[in-house]
């Protein structure tokens, strides 16, 4: 049987430099998935854009074929014309992207976006194509197809832009679907409803699925077979259960053993000790007022709601959730840049025994001392650090503003930081753009420690890293806390990461905490309904344990059809109880 | 419904704007010690002429010059009775030209219209230019088409208007038998609408728009090139190409339409900088417009002239704000609906 898609031989490059893709091959048969693994720069992205030939500008196909079966000839894509070419594309073969939230026209309505594919492929007119594009959009599950074809995509959430992109990509029928790293974006409820949905549509349609990804849990879930790449290079290919239950190359094991997992716990661990607190939250409260159109009345949203946090000194304290959980507006206020509803208390202790510090109620000397002991790791290492500005220059602003010794003495305390994140401080002339992803969030941690903080507050600081970086710098994270007795707000929707790093987790759902725990305890046994679909969720690397997608992909569901010792109506939640020590729980008791 | 409120909102907000600017022209213009008329009466003294002196002091009273600034002002607007009770510019007397012996309406009644025709002609033609060219540089960047309209562009940026225009006029002149100088034939002047007028104003409108249109028509394009290659990387992009779009339809119905917003927002701020930037060219060009009256207004402190012309170029900056705001509104449901969603 000939495969439906044929890739041999393929090498990708620009300029004059050595191919950035090199000598891939692989085939696709026909209701078969693919998944091509590999992290940032290994070439994945651009070997999946080249089947359409929607490459960048300057990049060359320098050699191979892809060869594309339609049933009864076989065509080279690489070589077809430009017009054939556009039949192909978005008809035959149809394409999804990362970023669902900028992969739509803003200005056009989705309906639009999306019939245009039939009117440009099947030349229907506006109304049949309208009859198709609602059918798909009932099919990858839109509740009101009709208000989904008329919305615009900046009024729907991620996970629904997804869905209408999938529509997109599904309307024509296509024998072969390429997704982009298509749920990297998501949170892993809405990952599990998009790969979900994914998989239906290719048990009902029977289309080839070529599903890019860094994830090894996606691939476990989804694929049959697998691509490993490197560097441009395939290191491994065959089928699933092979190279993820024995991985053979070297590399497939080092991304084997980076991917964080939600361990299996064997026993909970003992409650913290609270007698020497760094940071206290008591009762926050925020709540937010959004200013409804003209004359039409404001709405409030509580993003936190009543969130007491103690965080004990030397140790690390996660807040987990989704997005718009409120767990990012929690670190905020925790640093004082945004002030809580009154009532809401935020207390610093600089030190064991000196007095308490009224976090949003200081005076000014007070609150540059505090600035110098709380500091912050931001998620986003590309934009958190001045493109213009050297690495020196980043590294000496803090302790130029904070007055702190002279020249040389801050030069030098930049250079021995830069060794403490393990850089060469022979970077210190260098700017930003000289920089990995990875070796930036070292930098924005050796600038956070330049002024000796004793609190450091991380927002999501390893989310935009891949696999292995993220392990680097975990293990970096570790070792300074631990060298330098520092106290880390952590930030994360990744409950794999937190399982590593925290010595207790807070799961926060839409501003109100739900269940608190060391991570031993809380993956031990995991109470609330809503912790539970959140591990749930987490795909693991095992083809031998896949998630039930359909299951998890509704999440914990509304709060009304939780077990009764959780459920509840509207936002009387009920109160947060310590079940066991050191294990809380929102439930009636 | 939510568009005619905005509408109305919008309006409502124009004119209280066009108060506070009217307060602001008439405070400005009276900032320089003395007016038109003390200066005269002072000079008159000087050569001991009695008769003019008079008829001088009786305009002071009639036009309240005599009293104080703030009572001025409400009396020029209209919201106040004067000493012939209320004839300010809200009851359409927009005031006496002193320098011109004239009421300002007279005066300026003819270049009004010429002026908006003139310039919404340039306005035509900055658009009509810049946006074939900018959207084809952009298409076809970093190649010779990019390359020959930027140098196309700098060239009318870096010329001066008034050097253009005298060289159009001999060339245009020369070869193509164009017309020179004032906008129509002398024989139609104060004659009534006729087909041959309206050709004859054509025919004299070619030059002035294209020396008045040049310079905006090329930063504009370079605008709208920046903005459509920031377009043109965008995600959406190639997701529109990886449905099979060919070029010019994607290049037109997506990135062009995000490109436009930047594109309308421009035609508040293009208008009174054509205005005020033609002043020139309509001196060398003789042109009938109010730039030159408006030059002459103010040399000589003919205040309600002055004041009269720049009220009327402020409440053109400020119909084209609004109707770019309209149009943006109309363009893009992200301002239509951003306010709705907070």
């Amino acid at each position: 049987m000939t495969p439906l898609l044929d890739v041999q031989g393929l090498s990708i490059g620009f300029g004059d430099a050595p191919p950035v893709v090199q000598d891939v091959n692989f085939t696709v048969n026909a209701g078969e998935t693919l998944a091509i693994v590999g992290e940032s720069g290994s070439g994945k992205t651009l070997t999946c854009r080249s089947v359409l030939r929607i490459l960048p500008g300057a990049a060359q196909l320098r050699a191979g074929q892809i060869n594309y079966n339609n049933g009864d000839t076989v065509t080279d894509l690489l070589t077809l014309n430009e017009r054939k070419m556009r039949n192909v594309r978005g008809n035959r073969i149809s394409m999804i992207f990362q970023e669902p939230m900028r992969s739509l026209s803003p200005l056009h309505r989705i309906g639009n976006q999306v019939s245009e594919v039939l009117h440009l492929h099947r030349g229907m007119g506006t109304a049949d194509a309208k009859r198709d594009v609602l059918d798909t959009f009932e099919r990858v599950g839109f509740a009101d197809p009709e208000r989904a074809y008329r919305a615009y995509p900046f009024e729907m959430s991620g996970g629904m832009r997804q869905r209408a992109m999938i529509a997109m990509a599904m309307v024509s029928k296509p024998d072969l679907l390429i997704a982009d790293e298509p749920t990297t974006a998501l949170d892993v409820t809405t990952q599990a409803q998009v790969l979900g949905l994914i998989k239906n549509l290719q048990k009902e349609t029977g289309m080839a699925v070529i599903l890019v990804t860094h994830d090894l849990g996606v691939v476990a879930n989804m694929a049959e077979k697998v691509v490993v790449m490197n560097k441009g290079r395939v290191m491994e290919s065959g089928p699933a259960p092979a190279v993820l239950g024995n991985p053979g190359h070297g590399y497939t094991q080092k991304l084997f053993a980076a991917a964080p997992v939600i361990p299996k716990v064997a026993e909970p661990s003992a409650p913290l000790n609270y007698d020497d607190p760094i940071l206290e939250l008591k009762s926050v409260c925020k709540t937010y007022t959004v200013r409804g159109a003209g004359w039409r009345a404001k709405t409030k949203v509580h993003a936190c709601i009543d969130v007491n946090l103690t965080l004990p000194r030397g140790k690390t304290l996660a807040v987990v959730g989704e997005s718009g959980s409120g767990k990012t507006t929690c670190a905020r206020i925790a640093l004082g840049a945004e002030a809580p509803d009154t009532g809401s208390k935020v207390i610093f202790h600089g030190a064991k025994g000196s007095d308490p510090l009224p976090v949003h109620n200081m005076t000014r000397p007070e609150r540059v001392a505090f600035q110098r002991q709380a500091q912050m790791v931001f998620q986003d290492p590309y934009s958190s650090l001045s493109p213009r500005m050297r690495v020196q220059e980043a590294l000496t602003e803090p302790m130029e503003i904070h007055g702190i010794g002279t020249r040389a003495d801050r030069r030098d305390k930049a250079a021995e930081m830069l060794r403490w994140v393990g850089l060469n401080p022979d970077m210190l002339k260098r700017f930003p753009h000289a920089f990995s992803g990875g070796q930036r969030q070292r930098l924005s941690i050796a600038r956070a420690l330049t002024l000796d903080p004793s609190l450091l507050v991380c927002d999501e600081p390893t989310s935009a890293l891949d696999v292995s970086v993220q392990e680097q710098i975990l293990t970096l994270l570790e070792d300074i806390r631990d060298r330098m007795g520092l106290s880390y707000l952590f930030i994360s929707h990744d409950l794999a990461v937190v399982a590593r790093i925290a010595d207790e987790v807070a799961v926060m759902r839409q501003g109100v905490v739900v269940e608190q725990a060391p991570p031993d305890t809380l993956f031990y046994d995991p109470q609330h309904p809503y912790t539970q679909a959140l591990i749930a969720a987490q795909p693991e690397p095992d083809v031998n344990r896949p998630i039930d997608l359909s299951l998890v992909a509704n999440g914990a569901g509304s709060p009304d059809t939780w077990p009764e010792m959780f459920r509840f109506d509207g936002s009387a939640a009920p109160d947060l109880r310590e079940l066991t020590p050191g294990h809380k729980v929102r439930c009636h008791v | 419904m939510m568009f005619i409120r905005y509408a109305a909102y919008r309006l409502l907000t124009m004119l209280l704007t066009l108060v506070v600017v009217s307060m602001l022209v008439f405070v400005i213009i009276n900032l320089p010690p003395g007016d038109y008329l003390s200066n005269q009466i002072a000079e008159l003294r000087a050569t001991g002429q009695a008769e003019g002196v008079a008829k001088a002091e009786f305009l002071r009273t009639e036009y309240a010059l005599d009293r104080p600034l703030w009572q001025q002002y409400l009396i020029w607007a209209g919201f106040a009775p004067g000493p012939n009770g209320f004839s300010g510019l809200l009851q359409g007397d927009f005031g006496w030209s002193f320098e011109f012996d004239r009421p300002v309406a007279d005066i300026v009644g003819n270049a009004l219209w010429l002026t908006v025709l003139v310039n919404l002609a340039a306005v035509l033609f900055v658009y009509a230019v810049a946006l074939p060219l900018g959207v084809l540089a952009a298409a076809k960047s970093e190649t010779a088409v990019d390359y020959t309209a930027a140098f196309v562009g700098y060239l009318g940026l870096a010329t001066p208007n008034f050097l253009l225009a005298l060289m159009l006029f001999y060339y245009g002149n020369k070869y193509l038998g164009l017309p020179i100088g004032g906008l129509m034939d002398p024989i139609y002047e104060g004659e009534p609408m006729s087909p041959g007028k309206v050709k004859s104003v054509l025919l004299h409108l070619i030059v002035p728009t294209f020396v008045i249109g040049t310079s905006g028509a090329a930063a504009m394009m370079q605008r709208l090139r920046a903005n459509m290659l920031d377009e043109l990387s965008k995600p959406y992009v190639e997701t529109a190409k990886a449905k099979g779009m060919s070029p010019t339809r994607l290049l037109t119905k997506y990135p062009l339409r995000m490109a436009f917003n930047p594109f309308v927002a421009d035609i508040g701020n293009l208008l009174p900088s054509m205005i005020s930037g033609s002043v020139l060219v309509s001196v060398v060009l003789g042109l009938q417009t109010i730039g030159p009256a408006l030059l002459t207004a103010l040399k000589s402190q003919d205040q309600f002239l002055a004041a009269f012309i720049l009220m009327f170029v402020a409440l053109l900056t400020l119909i084209g704000t609004m109707v770019s705001d309209l149009l943006l509104v109309l363009l893009d449901p992200r301002i239509r609906y951003g306010a709705r969603d907070g």
